[in-house]
């Protein structure tokens, strides 16, 4: 009986499905920004995070309300409470190397990007993946992978090629899902789990190139993965450190021991620009992370904004936001991609918020240097600029002994959460948080420090949290608004900006809001929770839908007419 | 790597209890830390509805712990052949490299990987062959894969974090840091260095001005709301955003407001706003001499 109903409830999809997405998504329309789809993790390949949508605006948007609502439920055999549809419960198709998987704590948290195509939306958190009806949020099939562990900090969401879905694994595996029915067709190994790697990143598809990223707090090298999206096969593999002494770059490691042992994971979703037909991402912190002892020089690539060709895996050109690291701030943020004047000339600019506090402006296709300024107001680590623009750190604010009172805190200013850029005003948006902290160093050999150890971070004063406004032209706050809170407040929001002239994000008790991204009034707010996600936005059956997460919850909001 | 605003919340959710359990609410999760991150900690207090308990996933693989009398025979073999290249604490020497965090030691089960490379030598790299049975060489895995590896394991060593003058601190604390125009070492700093015993958890409320720790509650923001017909309520502040502010009065009793631009009048007080501020400006080496200070003050 049970058999003949899951059975018929899976013809059932696979027809539904069918019909809905005959041609699944073909990765040339990713060139080619959206409106009706939300099909890759900025929505686009820009970064800029804007809709051209305008049914959703300033003289509308108080009639925004609620369409629909869903907890997801991770973990075995359990699709959630609202997956019942009527011929049976929707699948859970469980995976893994192992019978039984290492329990997790907590539900899943939706914290990166959820993907829209052809009416339905793909959701995922740490080894669970879901399909939802974007008309109303009906579970159609579940996904459970068994865990052998890793560190299960987040998952930053799905890729899409064709008829089939990616995502990562905490313990390292690229698993890829057949979109129609959850079904897997086949998972890869990315990175070694016994050198304690964990993998987090959306996988992202670009032409026949599966982009895939991971990151180790063992001080074992980052690399970023191209995989045939068809087979799994491997395409090309980047390393973010030199391979041997006497490359390029080398020149700022000690030696070859430090260099391959240097870090800098590849965890945060980066921009592509078709027509150059290069990939840009920030690399995260060198290891040890909080000293630089064992790693004298400026520690290539690690803390870097690089510029990939997507073909070969080669680098084109790196910039480097933080040179010798030694506060975990990465330069992982996702870039901007904008064409625009700088100082009177035609310019393909890349803008980046970096975590340490400072925003840069570089020309994209050969990486010169253009603007750098402090975004945050009490930044305190720096001596000042270099003439490449590139912050010169005071090694008095490294951890030590008694103490060290640094600000930003190891989070930075920025964390993964995404900026956005609006066209219509010129302006590039980020939400910041600005934490003291004091770091200690606690371990006194430096033969004993290997990833993040060896210190003791301790927080002692918030100057609150702000959306931040900044002339990309001038590098001038256009405008700030403080999210007030009682205490410390929500984490970090993501940003997204349309042309119905609104800037969606979270505020720092929990809010969603619509402001004005002229000024940063609010406009519209409900109280989700904590903004778990960046709000995405498209069009469906002639509506605009808002959609944002709280934690293991999704929510649409859609023009009550 | 806990954050301030767990303290604060579970302080306010302490405060306002009945409140809580009313609309059983619990304080906010902690903020997801960075993905590179030490997980946070516990709040300091559990909070009103405890989670139920469920087994964190390792980070990394864990090994079942070996025999001690192995490891320790482990340790004698390594250091009569192996630790005159590769350190007597594994960690890499003038020759040989780290053995610790390399790649084929983590992938080493028992001593199967690390045997081959033992027993061969790698010539090219200048590591010669060693005559070790493969059960002397399970004994050297079980002692190198009994030393804690993660790159958030708790490292063994130990700094003084004590490294100020605390002469210099007694003149900062009544000169220039202007520390005596709010606060006393007779009054209600009497005692401070022996209700801490942890230097950096003194420090740390010495700079945030809130008590952790080691001791009970910490003071927090007030609010004054002015309504529009004029009267006023005041109280601890519980909640603000853009959108509502809430506050608890002196009888313990909430009250919110819905917000629109500047009305209600709200006015916030907060006591450890002249701590916020002297934290832009305050140096290193005067945060260090205070600590020694405060620390003198049993």
């Amino acid at each position: 009986m049970k058999k003949t109903r899951a059975f018929f409830f899976v013809t059932l999809i696979v027809s539904m499905a069918g019909i809905a997405s005959a041609q699944g998504l073909d990765p040339v329309l990713l060139t080619k920004p959206a409106t009706d789809s939300w099909p890759t993790y900025s929505g686009d390949y820009s970064g800029q995070r804007f809709s051209s949508l305008t049914q959703i605006n300033q003289t509308n948007i108080k009639n925004l309300g609620l369409a629909w609502v869903n907890h997801l439920t991770p973990g075995p055999g359990n699709a959630g409470p609202f997956s019942r549809p009527g011929p049976g419960n929707p699948p859970t198709i469980v995976g893994g190397e192992i019978d039984e998987p290492v329990p997790v704590r907590g539900a899943g948290r939706i914290s990166g990007a959820v993907l829209q195509v052809n009416g339905i939306l793909y959701v995922s958190v740490p080894d669970n993946a879901w399909a939802v009806d974007a008309r109303n949020g009906m579970v159609l099939w579940h996904y459970f992978w068994k865990t052998k562990g890793g560190t299960h900090i987040g998952n930053r969401g799905m890729g899409m090629y064709h008829d089939w879905l990616y995502f990562e694994t905490p313990d390292d595996y690229l698993v890829s899902l057949d979109a129609k029915t959850g079904k897997e067709r086949w998972h890869k190994v990315i990175s070694d789990f016994n050198e304690q790697y964990f993998s987090t990143i959306a996988p992202l598809v670009i032409g026949n190139h599966l982009i895939v990223g991971t990151a180790d707090d063992l001080d074992a090298p980052g690399f970023l993965q191209s995989f045939d999206p068809e087979t799994g096969d491997l395409q090309w593999k980047w390393y973010s450190e030199p391979e041997k002494m006497g490359e390029p770059g080398s020149e700022t490691w000690p030696n070859l021991d430090a260099m391959r042992h240097g870090g800098a994971g590849t965890w945060v979703p980066g921009s592509y620009d078709p027509k150059l037909h290069l990939y840009y991402f920030g690399t995260a912190n060198p290891t040890p992370a909080f000293s630089g002892a064992t790693r004298e020089g400026d520690n290539l690539y690690t803390s870097c904004i690089v510029a990939l060709n997507v073909d070969t895996g080669k680098l084109a050109w790196y910039y480097q936001p933080s040179p010798h690291d030694t506060h975990d701030w990465d330069a992982a943020q996702t870039p901007i991609i904008v064409d625009g004047d700088f100082k009177g000339k035609p310019r393909k600019l890349l803008l980046d918020a970096s975590r340490n506090g400072y925003f840069f402006v570089l020309d994209r296709v050969t990486g010169e240097h253009l603007l750098t300024v402090p975004y945050a107001d009490s930044l305190n680590w720096a001596k000042g600029i270099d003439k490449l623009g590139r912050p010169i750190r005071d090694p008095e604010k490294d951890a030590s002994p008694g103490g060290a009172l640094v600000l930003p805190d190891s989070d930075g200013i920025v964390n993964w959460q995404p900026p956005t850029y609006d066209p219509q005003t010129g302006l590039f948006y980020v939400a910041t948080d600005e934490i003291y902290s004091v770091y200690y160093r606690t371990e006194p050999n430096v033969r004993a420090l290997q990833g993040l150890n060896g210190i003791q971070e301790q927080r002692v004063g918030t100057k609150g949290k702000y959306i931040t406004a900044i002339d990309y032209k001038t590098g001038k706050i256009a405008w700030r608004h403080l999210q007030v809170s009682a205490g410390e407040g929500e984490g970090n929001t993501g940003l997204t900006t349309t042309a119905g002239k609104l800037l969606f994000g979270g505020d720092a008790n929990g809010n969603l809001v619509a402001y004005d991204p002229a000024n940063g009034k609010p406009l519209w707010h409900t109280h989700l929770g904590q903004v778990s996600n960046a709000v995405e936005t498209y069009m469906l059956d002639g509506r605009q839908y808002i959609l944002a997460a709280s934690g293991d919850s999704l929510y649409a909001f859609a023009l009550n007419f | 790597m806990h954050r301030v605003k767990l303290v604060l919340f579970t302080l306010l959710g302490l405060g306002a209890a009945a409140l809580v359990a009313e609309q059983s609410s619990v304080p906010a999760p902690a903020q997801e830390p960075a993905a590179n991150q030490a997980t946070p900690q516990a709040p300091a207090h559990p909070p009103a509805s405890p989670p139920v308990r469920v087994a964190r996933p390792a980070a990394y693989p864990v090994r079942p712990p070996a025999d001690p009398a192995v490891v320790a025979r482990g340790h004698q073999i390594f250091s009569a052949n192996c630790s005159f290249c590769h350190g007597s604490d594994a960690r890499g020497g003038e020759g040989g490299p780290n053995l610790i965090r390399s790649e084929l030691v983590l992938d080493d089960n028992n001593g199967e990987l690390i045997a081959t490379v033992v027993q061969n030598g790698r010539p090219d790299k200048g590591m010669p062959k060693f005559d070790l049975s493969k059960e002397d060489i399970e004994t050297i895995a079980a002692f190198i894969h009994s030393m804690p590896v993660g790159g958030r394991a708790a490292t063994t060593g130990t700094v003084d974090p004590l490294v100020g003058d605390a002469k210099a601190g007694e003149a900062y604390f009544n000169g220039a840091g202007k520390c005596a125009t709010c606060h006393s070492v007779t009054g209600d700093l009497a005692g401070i260095g022996a209700r801490y015993t942890d230097v950096r958890a003194l420090q740390g409320a010495m700079l945030s001005g809130e008590q952790r720790g080691e001791s009970s509650e910490s003071p927090h923001k007030t609010v004054t709301v002015t309504l529009r017909d004029g009267n006023t309520v005041e109280g601890t502040l519980y909640q603000i955003d853009d959108f509502i502010v809430s506050v608890v009065d002196a009888d313990g009793n909430y009250h919110s407001y819905a917000r629109q631009g500047d009305s209600p009048k709200v006015v916030i007080k907060d006591a450890l706003q002249p701590h916020l501020d002297m934290l832009r400006t305050l140096k290193d080496d005067d945060i260090h001499n205070l600590t020694a200070y405060l620390v003198t003050l049993k």
